[in-house]
């Protein structure tokens, strides 16, 4: 098999993990996962923090390098010495809680850096692509400002433009509206839901259970490295089998009650 | 009755001023003002230094400084990458070269640059290339460092985020990195412009030209002519006329990235 062309076949799924296990030093996060994403699926990865579930997610672009399993996707096999990890990159977008984009750049030059000089796209053609994906997420208007004039959500916004920009096989969303104002997070899981409209495979760590349940094709739920339950979300979020998951859906969908019974 | 705290605050504000008023007094009626006015503030000696001291001598400063400062600055970039480096003996070599030239006095790099090397390698240089290595030498121990420093102020997200977009390290770090790194580092290495300002002073030790002269050497050339302290502190108020706005603009940049930083955090707040 070749592991460079990245040309998979159109039928397989997009992103496959098998028996993946990551420790830092001693601590050992994730424990044998195995994941299937199949093309235009949306995945939420849900479970109580340090359950694994951003460590999962950075290991899907080699963010984090993974000790033993192996990451395919979009037909390359990550896990391989040999493969070229940037241009695997290229086909997954990656959009973080802390928006991290470039300070000292414009919001057009946020989304044109890495088409020029990575996808080689001449300027015209970048700034075409660009000011697509700005106004597909609603801020055309904020292709001149910094990033610093921007609120959160706008930043987060254009951080997910900045992302398309490269037109990706596939998006990973790493809890990006945990740093958000309340009021600020409706904007970004519109964009978000938009997407999903629109058929864009996504793997999105969250902790929006309405999100989840409402957009997601698939459920899982991770807690200490392993994948507890995984399935639909009238399944997962609103019938769960597992006494874990259940716990944890009663603290996060109803936090004021679940404090006072386990206290 | 013992003194308020504020009482006593106010009575300590008061003795200070007193003190002020004191040792200005000392050298206002101690001084031999006369003397010191002949020596120092000699207008007609002042004259003759004109416009050698401008057209020759503050032009070399800054052409010195300015060459020595763009090698310190091409080298402290190399120096701070290595010691930024996953390959240890990279680290090790950048290390002991930033302890070194750090820790030896800028006069000792001039001697061995302008004797040790030509005996050594029977080379010469001329002055301007000598100049330039020398403060070269010096400055980019100290902007190696501040570099480091800078680059480690970037946050990491950074560099996850230009990887994620499929950039190489080493594009990441000089697409990315590097240039938010020196907008951190703009004050600091403002402050070593004008540190290597002062060094260039040392220049005169290569032995200098006429039309080479700078303004230390110049200023001390016309003591001599003019049998008068007056054209030494021309040169130095040359100086000044060189660090006071770079000192200016430093605290100028450190306002605006301070300001940039508290409005960055009201955003993610």
């Amino acid at each position: 098999m070749s592991a460079d062309t990245g040309d998979a076949q159109s039928g397989g799924p997009i992103v496959e993990i098998t028996g993946l296990h990551k420790a830092f030093g001693m601590l050992e996060v994730l424990k044998g996962i195995d994941v299937t994403v199949e093309r235009g699926e949306v995945v939420c990865i849900i479970g109580p923090s340090g359950s694994g579930k951003s460590t999962l997610l950075r290991c899907v672009n080699v963010l984090e390098e993974p000790n033993s399993g192996s990451v395919v996707v979009n037909g390359f096999e990550l896990t391989d010495p040999d493969v070229d990890i940037d241009r695997a990159r290229r086909s997954i977008g990656m959009v973080f809680q802390g928006f991290n984009l470039f300070g000292h750049l414009s919001v057009l030059d946020n989304l044109t850096v890495a088409q020029r000089k990575v996808l080689k796209r001449d300027a015209a053609e970048a700034e075409r692509i660009a000011r697509e994906n700005l106004d597909k997420v609603g801020l055309a208007e904020k292709a001149g400002a910094m990033p610093e004039q921007l609120s959160g959500g706008q930043q987060q916004r254009v951080a997910i433009a900045r992302a398309l920009s490269m037109q990706p096989a596939v998006m990973l969303f790493d809890e990006p509206t945990s740093a958000l104002d309340p009021e600020l997070v409706g904007d970004v899981l519109g964009v978000m839901r938009q997407l999903a409209d629109e058929g864009m495979t996504m793997l999105v760590v969250t902790h929006e259970m309405q999100f989840a349940r409402e957009v997601a094709d698939k459920v899982l739920f991770m807690d200490g490295g392993v994948v507890v339950e995984s399935g639909h979300p009238s399944k997962v979020i609103a019938d769960p089998a597992e006494d874990r998951t259940k716990t944890f859906l009663s603290r996060v969908l109803n936090p004021v009650h679940a404090s006072e019974t386990t206290d | 009755m013992p003194m308020s705290p504020r009482k006593r605050a106010q009575a300590f504000r008061g003795v200070q001023y007193g003190i002020l008023v004191l040792a200005l007094a000392a050298v206002a009626f101690l001084a031999d003002w006369e003397t010191l006015g002949n020596a120092f503030f000699n207008l007609d000696a002042m004259a003759t230094q004109f416009p050698g001291i401008i057209t020759t001598a503050l032009i070399n400063t800054i052409i010195y400084t300015g060459l020595g400062f763009a090698l310190g600055l091409a080298v402290g970039l190399v120096l701070a990458l290595m010691k930024l480096s996953s390959v240890a003996p990279y680290r090790w070599i950048a290390t002991v070269y930033i302890e070194f030239f750090r820790g030896v006095p800028a006069l000792l790099v001039f001697i061995a640059l302008g004797f040790g090397v030509p005996l050594a390698f029977q080379i010469q240089f001329d002055t301007y290339s000598t100049a330039a290595i020398a403060l070269g030498l010096v400055g980019s121990a100290y902007i190696a460092e501040t570099l480091r420093a800078g680059i480690q102020a970037v946050p990491k997200g950074q560099v996850e985020a230009a990887r994620s977009l499929g950039m190489a390290q080493s594009r990441a770090t000089f697409t990315v990195v590097i240039p938010q790194a020196f907008r951190i580092i703009l004050p600091p290495l403002t402050n070593e412009l004008i540190l290597l300002t002062k060094d260039s002073s040392l220049i005169y030790l290569l032995g200098l030209l006429g039309t080479e002269y700078e303004l230390a050497k110049f200023g001390r050339e016309g003591m001599n002519a003019t049998n008068s302290m007056s054209p030494i502190l021309l040169a130095g108020l040359c100086y000044l006329l060189i660090t006071v706005p770079l000192g200016y603009l430093s605290r100028y940049l450190e306002r605006r990235a301070g300001r940039k930083r508290d409005e960055g955090l009201e955003v993610t707040a």
